[in-house]
């Protein structure tokens, strides 16, 4: 009975059938897939980078690959995973998807930018690809010059042009979700009514609008620099290439907070359905985005400290370090009470949930260590570092993303994905990367260097462990690949609401009907407030 | 087609919300304008102050009176770019396209100015990356800011090149009819981008033409 009205009830999938309906689609949800489908290329394709490099670090000495390409390697692999995949990864997909819909409007603001911003990215991405093909890239994802501009004799200018590209898609992606968020917010949804992926949203594309235009004119001038052979940041005719890492860091220091805020917003609306409370201290845990959005802004020096930066500069840049901790840890915090005397149950984003809360606290605590000074000193360019910011991007970012996408994906589909093998997948994901991230935290505090392809015996044990990990991992992100694509069709039919959420998203059908809403809602409650579904069952 | 942009697009509820939304949408735009020229400017400095002799030569090597002539050019254009709003506010469709008209015209001035500065430039082989000839006082730091007045030039006159884009789009359309008192969104937020075109300029003047001028006595 309900099977068969909801398969006759016309909703954003089969409103129009065709290509051509997905390619020229100005809908915020269909172009919320659009991305889905390009940043999961991008995330297996950086994956598989991330293989090679495991395998050839397995054995001391260098001989799966060259150095020369392991240095491509490395470089393709943070190249595609943070500006092809973590930066659009939240924000473009369950972001586009669902910030219309949970502001309880039909669309974002500027459907046809929104589109065109999936046109930049993957033009963008075509760039990358083709640098790829044509032979790859060896400056790090970082383009330190003088090396990206006199030395690299790899496609430095064309991978850069794509980066440049595609940092468009991502500023588009800001304004348009900044102009909707603060004027198309539904009747009675005030600010300190939405939920708070809408506020880490907001945050994220302050970020997105105000650092992603600096990077844009920084790989900008590197590109002029390599290309006409001028002297910018060149030391030889007095440029300063400490200037250029000043800029770079500039934006792509809060480009981690692009990358892990959306995650933060993601994990307030799981803890706090899945343990049917309100989420504790609902204002500090808003404004805490606003601020670690604000101070992100302010840390970049702590990239630096071994760069020929002033000690009074590196002093300075150290305590705002600590500083932006606060915000973040008032989130972990607040988390934590909101599960105190919560009805909690484990369900899948839940699973997740707990493990970003756990990864994150971890990333971010050694993230402290590395801005005091001293302690900085010691590990620079060391695994540590690398662990350090993956517990950070994927034990964080990544693992927020798939619990949302475990949440939100009856909405999107409209069909369940299996309980049983999600479960052992997140689980698998937790294992998987604890131990291939946490032995990495011990090799670089005992002086692994990073981006090496050869290295002492004494470190092959942690290595081999990682390897390991990095196997389990892999396997971890392929089991949900096969039944989220299983579910499309096998999957149970899922209800409006199958959590019993409060918010607007789930007040509609499943999938949203084209218009998202038949009317426009009107709210009268706070974020999360259980109680009104009680009222509304019995209104 | 004309009568399609006064129709209130599908995701808004009416028509102040939807201006209201474009215009925001612009500043926010703007602001990232503001960010994309602020890493150069910030290039700027930090070179001025680390080399503010050789930047003193440098900046006596280009030509006051194009620069004066150019500045002015460009205000001017802001002046029609402004008067082009209020005629469409008014529904002054004629006016309107004729203020469009010459305001392209003035930035297309603008452009053949700068080109004949660069050419002068070119030929005086103060163009690094293509014809860098100088010898005399410092010469590594005296590229350095040409390379910076040309990285920042050029991208202003990108700016300009895209904003008479288009204001070319917006004189069609307002020829066709397109805008009334009740819809001049379009024609507002262009105005927005150019009177930002011309602010960039008003800094890159002062800092590239006047700030050394009293070195040269």
């Amino acid at each position: 009975m309900i099977t068969a009205t909801v398969e006759t009830r016309d909703n954003y999938l089969n409103h129009e059938y065709g290509v051509k309906s997905w390619l020229l689609t100005k809908d915020h949800k269909r172009i919320g897939l659009l991305y889905l489908a390009a940043i999961t290329f991008f995330f297996f394709l950086g994956g598989i980078f991330a293989t090679v490099i495991r395998l050839e670090l397995l054995t001391p000495p260098g001989d799966l690959v060259s150095a020369q390409t392991y240095n491509k390697l490395f470089t393709l692999h943070g190249v595609i995973m943070v500006f092809l995949f973590l930066i659009p990864s939240i924000p473009a997909t369950l972001g586009n998807f669902l910030v219309p819909l949970m502001i309880g409007c039909k669309d974002l603001a500027f459907p046809k930018i929104n589109l065109l911003s999936w046109y930049i990215f993957m033009a963008g991405g075509a760039c990358v690809l083709y640098a790829m093909l044509q032979g790859g890239v060896d400056t790090g994802w970082t383009f330190y010059v003088p090396f990206s501009t006199s030395y690299a004799n790899t496609y430095v200018i064309l991978t850069g042009v794509g980066i440049f590209i595609s940092g468009f898609a991502s500023i588009l992606t800001g304004l348009n979700f900044i102009v909707t968020i603060h004027r198309m917010r539904a009747p009675g949804l005030t600010w300190f009514r939405l939920p708070l992926f809408i506020w880490s949203m907001y945050a994220t594309s302050l970020i997105q609008v105000l650092g992603t235009p600096v990077i844009a004119v920084t790989i900008l001038l590197v590109a002029v620099e390599r290309g006409f052979h001028l002297g910018i940041f060149d030391p030889a005719l007095g440029g300063d290439p400490v200037l250029f890492q000043h800029l770079f860091w500039f934006y792509s220091h809060p480009a981690v907070y692009i990358m892990v805020l959306p995650g933060m917003g993601i994990i307030s609306e799981i803890v706090s359905v899945f343990t049917r409370k309100k989420v504790f201290g609902y204002r500090f845990v808003a404004f805490s985005s606003v601020a670690i959005a604000v101070l992100g802004f302010l840390v970049w020096g702590h990239h630096m400290f071994v760069a020929s930066q002033s000690v009074y500069a590196s002093l300075v840049f150290s305590f705002l370090s600590f500083f932006v901790a606060v915000p973040s840890a008032i989130k972990v915090f607040n988390w934590t009470a909101t599960l105190y005397k919560g009805s909690i149950s484990y369900d899948t984003p839940m699973l997740y949930a707990f493990g970003f809360i756990g990864l994150f606290t971890i990333g971010g605590l050694t993230g402290t260590f590395l801005a005091t000074l001293g302690f900085d000193v010691h590990v620079t360019d060391t695994y540590f570092v690398v662990a350090h910011f993956h517990y950070i991007m994927v034990g964080g970012t990544l693992m927020a993303y798939l619990g949302g996408m475990h949440y939100w994906w009856p909405k999107m589909t409209g069909r369940m994905y299996p309980e049983g093998w999600a479960k052992l997948s997140a689980l698998v994901v937790f294992l998987g990367f604890n131990l291939t991230f946490f032995p990495q935290f011990i090799m670089g505090y005992l002086g692994m260097p990073r981006r090496y392809h050869a290295y002492p015996e004494e470190f092959q044990v942690y290595h081999v462990l990682s390897t390991a990990g990095a196997s389990v991992l892999a396997v971890g992100y392929l089991i949900p690949a096969i039944y989220f694509v299983w579910s499309l069709r096998f999957g149970k039919i899922a209800p409006d609401n199958p959590w019993n959420a409060s918010g607007l998203e789930w007040q509609t059908t499943s999938p949203p009907p084209p218009e998202n809403f038949e009317i426009t809602p009107v709210v009268t409650y706070e974020a999360y407030d259980y109680s009104i579904l009680e009222e509304m069952k019995v209104g | 087609m004309a009568n399609h942009s006064l129709a209130l697009r599908h995701q808004f509820d009416d028509v102040e919300q939807q201006k209201d939304a474009s215009t925001f949408g612009m500043w926010i735009f703007l602001a990232t304008e503001v960010l994309f020229f602020g890493g150069m400017f910030c290039c700027y400095t930090v070179y001025r102050s680390a080399y503010p002799a050789a930047f003193g030569h440098a900046s006596n090597h280009l030509d006051l009176i194009l620069g004066a002539v150019s500045t002015a050019v460009l205000i001017f254009s802001s002046f029609t770019m402004a008067c082009a709003v209020n005629s469409a506010s008014t529904g002054a469709r004629n006016a309107l396209v004729a203020f469009l008209g010459i305001t392209i015209l003035f930035a297309a001035a603008f452009l053949v100015i700068e080109m004949s500065e660069w050419r002068m430039l070119y030929k005086e082989g103060l163009m690094p990356g293509f014809n860098f000839t100088y010898k005399e006082f410092d010469p590594g730091h005296v590229q350095l800011f040409f390379c910076m007045y040309f990285a920042m030039t050029g991208l202003h006159a990108s700016h300009v090149t895209i904003g008479i884009g288009i204001l070319a789009i917006m004189a069609f359309r307002a020829w066709r009819g397109a805008f009334g008192p009740d819809y001049f969104t379009p024609i507002e937020i262009s105005g927005l981008y150019w009177h930002f075109v011309d602010l960039v300029w008003i800094f890159l003047f002062p800092l590239y033409y006047l700030i050394a001028r009293h070195l040269q006595g």
